[in-house]
């Protein structure tokens, strides 16, 4: 019964089979591939390599340009339209840079949330590096258990969600204990100006978030300072150099590009991470939740977004610039 | 009398180096352990609290340790949380995309190590650029095209992407099977072929099964940020199939139209407890594999070989 099925089977895959290979679309002869029997490729071993390499990126591929390449550029055309949703269709008016103007000299919120975001990048990536590198240094000592420490320090990274961390910053919970109980934030409120003294205190009401972010960064830092070889320091030991000056002289310089690496992570983390409040705005000019209608819509909402890019990238130049510089007038 | 060596006791206190010496090693484990309990401390908290009675709560003596275990807060958030039938459509958003994604990229980063693609630093630099470019400038276009699609407010929204490689930090995964596929060794490859078998037999027989530990970890990595990602679900998914993420970011109005809980008020127990919740599946997940997690950032090969 099965035989007999599977002998019928066969007959018309060997048919398949021969018009696989007897065809006019495709068609192949000894080492040449015939197109249409008169385009004529000779498989070389670098062609086909390149072609069994494509199939496997072919899904890839494809994904890129629907949910990729297309949204980019549809987004970028998108940001100098007008937008209205009209039943299903998108009813579009040309506005040249408008959006973008009206993004800095016309919305009351964006530049406030913008400049919001920076001082907050820039105050909280640095300490998330140096807590990171502090972190990673400890548990590189000579020490027992590092694998214990290596997973609470990571934890966070499992754990971290917006609603999560929203849920911990409602109860005060991201603040440490002792500066709610020494009043750091009542003496800095009235010692600073409150241009000052606001991001200072928001950045103690969150400072354990901050350093919740550095949990994929004392991993890759620590991965860095255990690659470092021991004889270096050996050799700087006899030569008289200090635990001080190896760190500065050794250490620092060996794990420069780790260093850039975890900025960049620490960077779009932050920036893309879901309490943002700049990422909540566009998502809430996109959902047309504002009613003056020269700054909602899809368009508006576009034309955010690639500022926010650009802001984004100019701030990881910005750090990886300054980390690299200082790197030039030392050597 | 017995002399003491001078240097002998030095050594022990100081050591050589300070960091080798008993006081080094002292004040660093109590940096860490003090660092260690304050960066747990909002999880010590949360934990604490959401097993604390009402009489606990306002009672300021008691801190760290409630006067008794009180489980009534779980079971309230357990039915405010509808947690059975939420984990599950939870864990299809998350699950599904994870493994998804996973073999997609697995694909990509294989080909680019192992195949002399034409375009390959062109490739690259695209990969590196979807992982800076951030998910706000293609949302809209995605958003417009699932509602064509009519799949906005279905799973699919989420999954679609994962399967072609575009989903959460696809860049990433990619270049951790880069970097994997490209330290085994060549002649393991070549034997293959010489045995008589295609690049796709290769992969299968021999890439693979011995990338075991990359796509664990790549799975692994998928899988948490899937689960506590909220910004494009809550956008995609919309108000109709909640997530647990999602749920817990509406808990207060979840838990005044949930039914039979009238003589019940909100108190921040209650929201710890859901809170726990939310987060117990992966902290499961990091309890059995922490292995992997912690061990797969050396396997990125991040820090050069």
């Amino acid at each position: 019964m099965v035989k007999s099925f599977f002998a019928k089977i066969s007959i018309i895959l060997d048919k398949i089979k021969y018009a696989l290979g007897h065809n006019f679309i495709i068609n192949t002869k000894n080492n040449t591939w015939v197109l249409f029997s008169f385009i004529k490729i000779r498989v070389t071993n670098r062609r086909r390599q390149s072609l069994i390499g494509l199939s496997f990126i072919l899904i890839w591929i494809i994904g890129y340009l629907i949910f990729a390449l297309y949204p980019i550029f549809y987004s970028l055309y998108l940001s100098f339209f007008k937008v209205k949703l009209d039943g299903a269709a998108l009813q579009m008016t040309f506005q040249g840079i408008n959006n973008f103007k009206a993004a800095f000299l016309y919305d009351p919120y964006f530049v406030e949330i913008l400049v919001g975001y920076i001082l907050e990048i820039v105050i909280n990536v640095p300490i998330t590096i140096v807590f990171a590198l502090i972190i990673a240094l400890l548990i590189n000592q000579n020490i027992k258990g590092k694998g214990i420490w290596r997973t609470i320090f990571f934890l966070p990274v499992i754990i971290i969600s917006g609603p999560v961390i929203g849920e911990l910053m409602r109860q005060g919970a991201t603040t440490l204990p002792s500066i709610r109980e020494y009043d750091i934030i009542r003496m800095i409120l009235n010692n600073f100006s409150p241009g000052i003294a606001t991001p200072i205190q928001e950045l103690f009401d969150r400072i354990l978030l901050v350093l919740w972010f550095a949990g994929i960064q004392i991993l890759i830092l620590l991965a860095g300072l255990q690659k470092i070889d021991r004889e270096i320091y050996e050799a700087s030991m006899v030569d008289g150099a200090g635990p001080w000056a190896s760190f500065w002289k050794i250490t620092l310089p060996s794990i420069k590009p780790l260093i850039s690496v975890s900025i960049i992570y620490t960077v779009v983390s932050m920036s893309v991470f879901s309490l943002n409040e700049v990422i909540i705005y566009i998502r809430n000019v996109m959902l047309g939740e504002s009613t003056d209608a020269l700054i909602n819509g899809y368009g508006y909402s576009a034309a955010l977004s690639w500022l926010y890019f650009i802001v984004m990238v100019l701030i990881i130049l910005l750090f990886v610039g300054l980390l690299n510089a200082r790197k030039r007038s030392r050597s | 009398m017995k002399k003491i060596n001078k240097t002998k006791v030095r050594h022990f206190f100081m050591g050589k180096n300070f960091n080798d010496g008993f006081i080094g090693r002292l004040a660093i484990y109590l940096l860490l352990i003090i660092i260690g309990f304050v960066y747990l401390y909002p999880l010590l908290k949360m934990f604490a609290y959401s097993i604390k009675d009402l009489e606990d709560l306002v009672n300021p003596t008691v801190q760290w340790i409630p006067t008794k275990i009180y489980l009534e807060n779980y079971k309230v958030s357990f039915i405010v949380l509808n947690y059975g039938y939420t984990l599950v459509f939870s864990l299809l958003v998350t699950l599904v995309p994870a493994v998804l994604q996973t073999i997609t990229t697995s694909l990509m980063g294989y080909a680019l190590a192992k195949f002399k693609v034409r375009g390959r630093v062109i490739l690259f630099a695209i990969i590196l650029l979807t992982y800076l470019l951030p998910i706000q400038v293609y949302m809209i276009p995605r958003y417009v095209l699932f509602d064509q699609l009519g799949i906005l407010e279905t799973a699919w929204a989420i999954i679609l992407p994962a399967t072609f490689g575009q989903g959460l930090s696809s860049a990433i995964f990619i270049l951790i099977f880069f970097q994997f596929f490209r330290m085994q060794p060549k002649a393991l490859d070549e034997s293959a072929e010489i045995d008589g078998a295609n690049a796709y037999q290769t992969f299968i027989r021999i890439g693979v099964p011995l990338a075991g530990p990359a796509y664990l970890t790549a799975f692994l990595f998928s899988f948490v940020w899937y689960w506590n990602e909220t910004y494009v679900s809550s956008l995609f998914i919309g108000s109709d199939l909640y997530t647990l993420q999602l749920k817990l970011f509406n808990f207060t109005s979840q838990f005044n139209t949930t039914q039979g809980l009238s003589e019940q008020a909100l108190n921040e127990a209650i929201r710890y407890s859901a809170t726990i919740l939310i987060i117990l599946p992966v902290l499961l997940v990091y309890v059995i594999m922490q292995k992997w997690f912690v061990e797969g950032i050396d396997r990125t090969g991040i820090t050069g070989e």
